[in-house]
């Protein structure tokens, strides 16, 4: 925010940069259960956006003075590739991954049964392959997609979306441009199940009304934009899985199907999550 | 073990009082705890001043040197805000790196002062795209009794407001006052159960669902936001926080300059 350009932002037909509306989202792709290793995965490109989630757990917590004797604990990790930005941005973790990490361990941590799992972590891998503004947002809309890929029981899922101010105008989903040289973000995820807001944050220059509207439009989008298609991509993961099994018993002589039959159903169990947030 | 125990006994009690409309230490649930402001603290620093909210009590540094800009940006100062959560302050903390609370909270500081451009940053550029004021703002925990985003971001306001810019050590003629633009106050809240208060102190934290911070500047326009912990907020809790940290605020800027 705050950045200094003679770029317009918003031209004289009300279009922006990119030629979108004000409202509008940029594209947005979701695939799950991409990694083998990992217990769930998915991958994420919104707009020029390029992220991979990967969710390893519930395991057993080491350090053993992390543990909770309660509840498992989550740790996200907020992660961009030295080759993601403009200019190569140094490996590693630095302050502002290092806070990203944290409020998103903590919305995660609002949605998942914990107590389930008393000393456990759940580790939650978000890698920035290619930025574009927003990723925060996009991290965390694959995390909870690849955590319900895991398995990870969930009282529903997260959906990220940002909305802020550009060219005076209150906009949906800031681009890259919008982001350097606009006036505000407000990137948020909402839990589209309850309503409840897990994560919000704000920063630029923003007077209530705007707020209220920013808001509004950026919770809207989350909910009957980019939730549906976390949901489909579970949807379609679950069918496919489901088809491989239905094709391991056809090809099986009867005497094996009891076996595979017993395998399949830990199918289900395992994606039971996913289920339940396509009935919304 | 012993701790989560405590802890238990102590949510139960403290959602019990807040039921029957009572914090622990008898305030509202808009109320702030007592403000005690001690500006230029630390003569030597260029800029300083010790705040306390209850027994919370933190001191805020600036110092000021030359150093180059940042290439994006070739005609605007540098400012960078670090939070130290040392061990005199609260048996919780450790010496080390910095946690991830300390960063969170370095960080939700500098977004209030930044985005409401509270220093005009192209004032301080000394010669565009070679020499800039580099200017830091340190934040030191000494008594830790809760809410360090508001402690730290009050701390380090009033610190800005008698802040000298050290020309003359620097060689770039005679000293002057840092001119502040605006005024910006945070109101920090947390959710326990389904009550929402102001100002935590330690104990409420202890036992907190969600936590925001909502920053205002002296127009009444929003400059910054910070959700924090393992809870949610609904849309109506998230208006309601806000139309309290606006009047709070604003009551806040009038006693204090």
């Amino acid at each position: 925010m705050g950045g200094h350009s003679d770029i317009v932002l918003i031209d004289e037909n009300g279009l922006r940069v990119d030629g979108r509306k004000v409202d509008e989202l940029r594209p947005i792709k979701i695939e799950a259960g991409v990694l083998k290793n990992a217990d769930g995965s998915a991958y994420l490109e919104w707009g020029n956006n390029i992220v991979l989630a990967a969710v390893y757990g519930p395991r057993e917590a080491h350090p053993r003075h992390v543990q909770n004797s309660n509840k498992a604990i989550i740790q996200a990790r907020y992660n961009m590739a030295a080759f993601s930005v403009g200019e190569r941005k140094r490996p590693g973790p630095d302050r502002r991954s290092i806070e990203i990490s944290k409020i998103i361990s903590e919305a995660l941590e609002a949605v998942t049964m914990t107590e389930l799992f008393p000393r456990a972590t759940i580790d939650v891998y978000m890698e920035v392959l290619q930025a574009n503004a927003g990723t925060r947002c996009a991290a965390i809309t694959a995390a909870s997609v690849a955590m319900a890929d895991a398995g990870i029981p969930m009282k529903g899922l997260v959906t990220g979306c940002a909305a802020g101010k550009a060219g005076d105008k209150v906009i949906l989903d800031l681009g890259q441009e919008e982001d350097n040289f606009g006036q505000a973000d407000v990137p948020l995820a909402i839990v589209p199940r309850t309503g409840e807001i897990v994560l919000l944050q704000m920063d630029g220059h923003l007077t209530e009304e705007e707020f209220d509207k920013a808001f509004k439009m950026a919770t809207e989008a989350a909910v009957n934009v980019v939730y549906p298609l976390q949901v489909a991509a579970l949807k379609k993961k679950y069918m496919e899985s489901l088809e491989d099994v239905e094709d391991e018993i056809i090809n099986d002589d009867p005497g094996n199907s009891m076996e595979v039959t017993s395998g399949g159903e830990v199918i289900p169990e395992n994606t039971t999550d996913m289920t339940q947030g396509g009935d919304e | 073990m012993s701790e989560d125990i405590l802890s238990d006994i102590k949510r139960t009690h403290i959602m019990t009082l807040l039921e029957d409309g009572k914090r622990i230490d008898g305030r509202g649930f808009e109320e702030r705890r007592k403000i005690e402001v001690m500006p230029n603290f630390i003569p030597r620093a260029e800029g300083s001043a010790r705040v306390r909210i209850g027994n919370t009590d933190v001191v805020a540094g600036i110092k000021m040197e030359t150093g180059t800009p940042f290439p994006d940006t070739p005609d605007s100062g540098v400012m960078t805000t670090n939070v130290e959560m040392i061990p005199m302050a609260s048996p919780e903390f450790e010496s080390g790196p910095p946690r991830p609370e300390a960063i969170e909270i370095s960080r939700v500081v500098d977004r209030g002062i930044r985005e409401s451009q509270t220093v005009d940053m192209s004032k301080l550029c000394i010669t565009e795209g070679e020499e800039v004021w580099i200017m830091f703002m340190d934040i030191h925990t000494l008594d830790y009794d809760g809410n360090l985003f508001d402690a730290g971001s009050l701390a380090t306001l009033v610190a800005l407001k008698n802040t000298t810019v050290p020309a003359e050590k620097f060689e770039k003629g005679e000293d002057y006052s840092l001119q502040v633009e605006h005024l910006p106050i945070s109101s920090t809240f947390v959710k326990i159960g389904d009550k929402i208060i102001l100002d935590p102190n330690y104990e409420e934290e202890l036992v907190a669902d969600a936590r925001l911070t909502v920053t205002f500047d002296e127009n009444g326009d929003l400059r910054a936001m910070q959700k924090g912990l393992a809870g949610g907020f609904k849309p109506e809790e998230i208006k309601y926080m806000m139309e309290v940290a606006k009047k709070s605020s604003q009551e806040l800027r009038e006693e204090l300059f």
